[in-house]
């Protein structure tokens, strides 16, 4: 395996300060096996993304991590406690927004908020800082229908801030959004990332779009899922968006994990 | 629904309502509802009279050909519609007010129009089930689309051709769902058509029976009825799950 | 109106959506909407110019024209006795879909949350709902009679089948994305029921009702012309048998221009009012 300068492998390391962690975990879907012995550990404050390619299993595995999908072997724990369902500390963000047609911005980002009981005039305060956050000021009292798909997704990511989890968990995000609405929110997403100081997971198939966000990559292998690679892309964020673009690092790193992910490719 | 581990398929309830059925028969405490298995033998016995052979017989004539009708006329009408905005705008509102419609209002005047025959029913089936294909056909036809329409034309199909063997079949699982909507509006057709006339076919059959309290014969005719109903629309959704296939892909 | 071309045929469309009774749902309403003005008043203008032309020729003794019509129906609500009529005839359809809107919305909802109360009652409604029912409204007369109670009976026969089967599918397929996300933010049982599946499953339910109010028409009228000569359809069968054609096709069409008005405007409601997404603007 040959590793470019950008790029070094800490696939035996173990991060110091986990958040998640992922043990032996295994998910069977009647006769096909979905994710195979998958040990991973979520380091606090980074963004780590999940790549693969379709059918791996990534959103599957985020979806154990959520507790919204029981695994047929293994365990994930959160802070040290294991899980069993969706839990406080967590909040996912989901591929298709999830938002109610019939429910304003407003309601849908305090939505989170309502189901805890909190009170009105509270959730409503919490949830219009976080509209503000994603850039929808002015939009509260629209309906999704009313906005584009990269608005709806900031709702979709501000109602997940609201609860003020310690770790995020977004489903291919920005899939059902165009390409340019796309990269500005890959920026504003780095900007949140940098500001909300939580730990995200977060699953893609864009490579690019990886390497640009992420401090970490885990990469998964095909059906079954495992763990074939993790990758941290040395990239200087401070720069600006369009300087990390053509830095060589991100190219590099790109360049890497597409010729460990084109033999999957038919 | 599983129990015990093993799934007990949907329909099987219905034998507990059956069950219940014949329980409540047998206690006699309604003179409305006699035990289901005197039903069932009333039905056996009744199936081999003369009277209900020739009843049925003119019950299903009238609806076939109604229902022939209502399947010409109602799929080439939706066809026009969904391909002509001149067709779409004339006949589109007429379409949506008589599809939902009480139509058994219009039975009296088919009564003096076409008299206390058999033609009357046939218009009434054929006015309870053309306005749903006209509908459905309509949408498939909208569904077709363009880029297919347009590789027909590319590669020289003629008209007829055109609609033959491309519109019409990428839109059949639209028309096979009107036409199963159709039949089972149809039955409903038919079945009002001629309680109202009350002097042919099943209807008389039903006058009849109620008439004279023999509620095991009446029981007995509404069985027989509904059971056709039933699997006539299951014979329908079974043809349309063949073609549905391709409904995803179009 | 590319994008309203393209939702009309979503409602209609795909084979599945024309599956379900909801399916017909759009329809109405939305045409009425989506006609421009012009071809509806072309549209509704020849149809009664061919009308008073074939009552001119006339194709049958008892084919009126469509001004004799139009001017019996003028005389029939200045005398009143149309107006007495549907307050006889709306009653038992107000009372009889007021008692299968309730009984239908909670069993429909019941079904469509317990896999239990779905194989039980499931099939039985299926049967009720594509089975001739009429065939059953000569047997009314022998408990209840002919008063208001057959029927208000001979109503929630035809309407209710169609009411509990949307509650039920509107249930059972609630957004299931929309459940996990409740889900995922620790939402309890009772919070995904009433905050998500039911808000989620509300068009479609009111689209039952609708549903179930255009059977219930059918089913008034039908009890009025076989058992209960009383309201509208007592007129259509005096005016027939003492051969006043044009007052009684002035009784059939005002019957079939209530139902028509009552039901696009429970459309226009629905759209408006319960289906933000599809609005218009």
């Amino acid at each position: 395996m040959t590793m470019s300068d950008a790029v070094f492998n800490i696939e035996k390391d173990v991060p110091a300060d986990a958040v998640v962690e992922v043990r032996g975990i295994c998910k069977k879907y009647g006769e096909v096996e979905a994710l195979r012995n998958i040990d991973l550990d979520f380091p606090r404050g980074k963004l780590t993304t999940l790549l693969g390619p379709s059918g791996c299993g990534k959103t599957t595995l985020l979806k154990i991590i959520a507790g919204l999908i029981e695994p047929s072997a293994g365990e994930v724990r959160v802070n040290g406690r294991p899980v069993t369902g969706p839990g406080p500390e967590r909040a996912f963000v989901f591929q298709d927004f999830a938002l109610m047609p019939w429910a304003t911005v407003m309601r849908n980002v305090a939505f989170g908020l309502e189901l805890k009981g909190m009170g009105k005039a509270e959730r409503q305060s919490i949830a219009a800082k976080y509209i503000a956050e994603v850039g929808l000021s002015g939009f509260e009292d629209k309906y999704p229908h009313e906005l584009s798909g990269g608005m709806r997704q900031r709702v979709g990511l501000a109602r997940a801030f609201a609860v003020n989890a310690e770790v995020l968990l977004l489903d291919e995000p920005f899939s059902a959004v165009d390409e340019q609405n796309r990269r500005k929110f890959q920026e504003d997403l780095l900007r949140l990332v940098e500001k909300e100081r939580k730990t995200f997971i977060f699953v893609t198939h864009s490579i690019e779009e990886a390497v640009y966000v992420s401090d970490r990559i885990v990469l998964l292998s095909r059906r079954p899922g495992r763990v074939s690679q993790i990758i941290e892309p040395k990239i200087d964020r401070t720069a600006s968006p369009d300087a990390i673009r053509r830095d060589q690092g991100y190219l590099d790193t790109v360049e890497e994990i597409w010729q460990g992910l084109k033999h999957y490719v038919d | 629904m599983t129990l015990f581990g093993y799934r007990v398929p949907m329909m099987a309830s219905l034998i507990v309502w059956c069950i219940l059925w014949e329980l409540v028969g047998q206690s006699g405490a309604m003179f409305l509802v006699p035990p289901l298995s005197s039903v069932l033998a009333a039905a056996v016995t009744m199936v081999q009279t003369q009277t209900w052979q020739a009843a049925a017989l003119i019950t299903l004539h009238s609806f076939v050909v109604g229902m022939a009708f209502a399947i010409v006329v109602g799929v080439t009408l939706g066809v026009l519609m969904g391909r002509f905005k001149a067709v779409d705008d004339l006949f589109g509102i007429w379409v949506n007010i008589f599809v939902s419609a009480p139509l058994s209002a219009l039975v009296p005047v088919l009564m003096i129009l076409f008299g206390m025959g058999e033609t009357t029913v046939v218009v009434t089936v054929f006015l309870f089930a053309v306005w749903i294909i006209v509908l459905d056909t309509r949408a498939g036809i909208r569904h077709v689309p363009n880029s297919l329409i347009e590789m027909g034309r590319s590669y020289g199909a003629s008209t007829f051709a055109l609609y033959s063997k491309i519109v019409l079949l990428a839109a059949l699982p639209e028309i096979l769902a009107g036409i199963r909507l159709g039949l089972v509006r149809g039955v409903k057709g038919v079945v009002i058509g001629q309680l109202l006339v009350s002097i042919i076919g099943y209807g008389e059959l039903f006058e009849l029976y109620s008439r004279s309290f023999d509620m095991e014969n009446f029981w007995a005719l509404t069985i027989i009825l509904f059971a056709a109903a039933m699997l006539m629309s299951a014979a329908i959704e079974h043809i349309e799950k063949k073609v549905d296939y391709y409904a995803g892909v179009r | 109106m590319m994008a309203s071309t393209q939702a009309d045929t979503r409602v209609n469309g795909p084979a599945r959506a024309v599956h379900s009774p909801a399916g017909l749902s759009l329809g109405l309403g939305r045409l009425f909407l989506r006609y421009p003005i012009l071809s509806r008043v072309v549209s509704l203008g020849l149809f009664f110019l061919a009308w008073e032309i074939a009552g001119r020729v006339p194709i049958s003794y008892a084919f009126p024209t469509f001004f004799d019509t139009a001017y019996a129906f003028g005389t029939m609500i200045a005398d009143g006795s149309l107006i007495s009529a549907y307050g006889s005839t709306l009653q038992p359809l107000v009372i009889g879909i007021a008692i299968s809107g309730v009984v239908g919305i909670v069993l429909g909802i019941v079904m469509g949350l317990s896999r239990m109360a779905e194989w039980l009652v499931a099939p039985l409604f299926i049967v009720l709902q594509s089975a001739p029912m009429a065939a059953l409204i000569p047997l009314i007369t022998f408990v209840y009679g002919i008063g208001l109670a057959a029927k208000t009976l001979a109503v929630i026969m035809l309407a209710l089948p169609v009411i509990v089967l949307n509650g039920y599918k509107a249930v059972r397929n609630a957004n299931p994305s929309l459940v996990a996300m409740c889900y995922s933010f620790q939402g309890t049982r009772l919070q995904q029921i009433t905050k998500v599946i039911i808000p989620d499953a509300s068009p479609v339910i009111f689209a039952g009702l609708r549903l179930g109010l255009a059977a219930g028409f059918i089913g008034v009228i039908l009890a009025e012309l076989l058992i209960t000569p009383t309201g509208i359809g007592d007129l259509i069968t005096y005016h027939r048998s003492v051969a006043n054609y044009a007052e009684m096709y002035a009784a059939v069409v005002s019957i079939i221009l209530v139902s028509t008005v009552t039901l696009a405007a429970l459309e226009a409601f629905e759209v408006r009012v319960l289906r933000p997404e599809k609005r218009r603007g």
